[in-house]
């Protein structure tokens, strides 16, 4: 009797439970999982966005195109006696790399690739050739990206945290303050900055330069190779950074204040109470942190797409900026997709890899 | 009680609605041009025309801001909810065409003939699309900055040759008076790009497809002729001749105006504005002759009806009763652009005899040069726009030439060549 009425009770909260659940799955499944799905099919057809032609499976050349890669040693070039010629005092002369890459019947492989770096070895010289150059600088840009910004945003929520959580009067003030940028679309956020950082006009210059009495030189801050990913990282940090205060502040508010009280009878030092009580205790915050800020990092778009469009010469390009353009602008869904399953493994594995570092070992 | 009162209500309001539309079916019109009022008023003001001078139909306006709008359209047709009619970028038209977008635009021969070659969107042989407008590019210029520094004004049948218009900017820079000399506009990062700065490419003497078979950019866009162009493109920015791709877009609305740029390289949306500001002394100058002749884009915004359009008869209608000589003149009026016919021309305040706008119907008849009619064009066109952004950024010219090349006719490949190779 009773052993049939549990039965039901529990099959009733099952029941209740995936009704609650229902309409997440739902919008997961239609939303996420489906487009997911197909764009794995599709990244290995020739899908374009708007044709007549019909789709057809090319296994995976997509992928290939995507990061193909190859090497070229290039041997300098010699007269007739075998002696190098050289070009006047500035060491020897080499073919030219178009030279092997167009239109060269002896080398099918190196058909259509491009420079993306070289360094000499000896006497040669080795060309690194790519056969998507765009592509593969936004997935370095891209790494660097999040390489700099995790440890970074996350660094300085938790530092906000610490400042915020604090029992002062008017505290509230300042969280708002910090939060805010969150808030504001990043669109416009990046929109603003992009006056901010203007070469001609920019407040940050103007300000620089009165700070330094008029001896700083202006920067155009987004128009220079070496100065515009460092440019869009800033902004990115300082928009987000609130976001992930407020996640840090959650964890800081779990931990009992009784350890502290102890802590406190014991004589610790305010670095040790850090040490030995916070820190361990946030733990979980930090992977859930890490992560978050990981994922955002790799899908950084639309301060690229405002502010600079992956310019100067591709130093801003990203990689979802490049699933865009390629699916979107340039109408090749199939390789828009491939890029974006290429993120989606990146993410993943480096995701399951930070879960792995950062586990409980018992 | 209550319930019943409102259950009337609802019947009578859905009866009402239903009589409307039994009476006037309703076409649906999409429009590039959110967030101007001026266009928006005279839009819908002949919309109002056509729904009260017939009864069987009633257009309603849809608007997007141009920068969206060619997606939203792409993404209509992927998900089927293509308006009747819809406007279109001249050169997108083909690619809308070869994809299945649009039907051919069954509007009588005799109409179309007096329009100018620009606002008339023919693929294959079939017309598409037709527009109220052309637009043309000059090199805007102060008369007295000119004179000032000793600088040739060149005409319609002697324009300036290259060394005489970087010369010119040379001289401009010297002077010390201005942040550039020239605004080319590279902070309006769209279309522009391939509209305004193509033609230099052609007037070197290379183009951005082979003409001849629509199926190669191979020696048209990577040939001597456009290397030329890139090393001249390239040094304009290298010798900070013209603001780089990190313009503000603040300074390239208001730049000229304001006396930061002596010249401006932009088309005639903007001439009323300038007009008003530097009256009679502003002038418009031609383009350049870089040894292949003079050349300027053509072709603008056009309306044509799409391929899912149940109602193609109603949407012609309104496209023949919008492509009137009086609304063509309201158009140009109010914005500046050349009036479609040489009809309404002669009913415009700028483009009639003597008008100050006149000379660009000019400069349009003389100088315009079809961006390429292709499908391949809606590709075209960003690969252009990057070359060119990546040269102005300092880029090596030839491989950066040959990498779009590449791309390009990769691009075709694996579009069966558009459909060109089966002629």
């Amino acid at each position: 009797m009773t052993g049939s009425r549990q039965y039901r009770l529990a099959r009733r909260e099952r029941l209740a439970g995936w009704l609650m659940a229902a309409p997440a799955l739902l919008l997961i499944t239609v939303f996420l999982v489906t487009p997911f799905v197909l764009g794995l099919g599709l990244s290995f057809t020739n899908q374009r966005l708007v044709s007549p032609n019909p789709a057809a499976y090319v296994g995976l050349e997509n992928y290939r195109n995507l990061v193909g890669l190859g090497v070229l040693v290039l041997e300098p070039e010699r007269d007739g006696n075998g002696q190098l010629l050289l070009r006047d005092g500035k060491g020897p002369i080499y073919p030219s790399v178009r030279s092997f890459t167009r239109n060269n019947p002896d080398y099918p492989q190196y058909r259509g690739m491009r420079e993306f770096t070289s360094f000499s070895l000896g006497q040669d010289r080795i060309v690194i050739l790519a056969r998507d150059v765009v592509f593969l600088k936004a997935v370095l840009n891209t790494v660097l990206f999040v390489l700099v910004v995790a440890p970074l945003q996350g660094g300085l929520a938790l530092g906000l945290a610490l400042l915020v959580n604090q029992r002062l009067p008017g505290i509230n003030i300042f969280r708002a303050i910090y939060f805010m940028p969150v808030v504001l679309s990043i669109v416009v956020v990046a929109l603003l900055w992009r006056f901010i950082y203007a070469g001609e006009n920019g407040l940050l210059n103007a300000l620089l330069s009165f700070l330094t009495f008029g001896l700083f030189q202006p920067i155009d801050w987004l128009g220079r190779t070496d100065t515009a990913l460092w440019a869009i990282l800033v902004m990115s940090v300082w928009q987000g950074v609130g976001f992930h205060m407020v996640i840090w502040l959650s964890g800081l508010q779990t931990i009992p204040l009784s350890l502290y009280e102890a802590a406190d009878i014991e004589g610790a030092s305010n670095w040790q109470k850090f040490r030995f009580i916070t820190w361990p205790l946030l733990r979980n915050t930090a992977v859930l942190v890490l992560i978050v800020i990981t994922m955002h990092g790799f899908a950084l778009f639309a301060q690229i797409d405002v502010m600079t469009g992956g310019g100067p010469l591709d130093s801003t390009q990203s990689i979802v900026f490049q699933a865009v353009q390629r699916g979107y602008v340039r109408q090749d869904i199939a390789t828009g997709s491939a890029i974006s399953v290429i993120l989606f493994v990146m993410v993943l594995s480096i995701s399951l890899f930070q879960r792995y570092l950062t586990r409980e070992r018992r | 009680m209550k319930t019943k009162q409102l259950f009337n209500t609802v019947a009578l309001s859905a009866f009402l609605a239903s009589n409307a539309a039994n009476a006037q079916t309703e076409l649906s019109l999409w429009y590039h041009g959110a967030g101007n009022p001026t266009e928006r008023a005279i839009l819908t003001g002949i919309i109002s025309d056509f729904n009260q001078s017939q009864g069987d139909w009633v257009v309603t306006l849809e608007e997007f801001p141009q920068a969206a709008y060619n997606d939203s359209v792409t993404a209509a047709a992927l998900s089927g909810n293509l308006p009747d009619i819809l406007d279109m970028d001249g050169p997108n038209m083909p690619n809308w065409a070869w994809s299945g977008y649009l039907q051919p635009l069954g509007l009588p021969q005799e109409k179309v003939d007096h329009f100018l070659p620009g606002a008339v969107g023919m693929w294959n042989d079939q017309l598409y699309s037709i527009g109220l407008w052309d637009a043309a590019v000059a090199v805007f210029a102060r008369r007295s900055v000119l004179e000032d520094n000793n600088i040739r004004i060149p005409t319609l049948d002697e324009p300036w040759t290259g060394e005489e218009f970087t010369a010119a900017l040379e001289t401009l820079k010297a002077t010390g008076d201005y942040d550039y000399p020239l605004d080319l506009g590279m902070s309006d990062k769209t279309e522009w790009y391939t509209y305004a700065f193509s033609p230099f490419l052609q007037s070197h003497g290379g183009d951005l497809i082979d003409r001849d078979t629509y199926l190669t950019a191979e020696g048209a866009l990577n040939g001597e002729e456009a290397i030329a162009f890139g090393n001249w493109w390239q040094s304009l920015f290298e010798k900070e001749l013209a603001p780089g791709t990190s313009q503000s877009p603040s300074d390239h609305e208001t730049g000229f105006l304001d006396g930061k740029y002596a010249l401006q390289w932009m088309g005639n949306w903007v001439a009323v504005k300038a007009l008003e500001k530097f009256g009679d002394d502003l002038v418009f100058l031609p383009a350049p002759d870089f040894g292949a002749g003079p050349k300027i884009g053509a072709g603008s915004w056009q309306f044509g009806v799409s391929a899912t359009s149940e109602h193609p008869e109603g949407a012609t209608a309104f496209i023949d009763f919008a492509t009137q000589d009086k609304y063509l003149a309201q158009f140009s009026d109010a914005i500046g652009l050349i009036p479609a016919t040489a009809e309404a021309a002669k009913m415009t305040e700028n483009y009639k005899e003597g008008g100050p706008l006149a000379v660009f119907f000019d400069l349009s008849e003389a100088q315009a040069t079809l961006r390429p009619v292709t499908p391949a064009y809606s590709f075209i066109s960003p690969t252009f726009q990057k070359a060119v952004s990546d040269i102005a950024d300092g880029a090596d010219v030839a491989s950066t030439l040959d990498a779009a090349t590449d791309e390009i006719n990769q691009n075709i490949e694996r579009n069966n060549g558009y459909g060109f190779n089966e002629n």
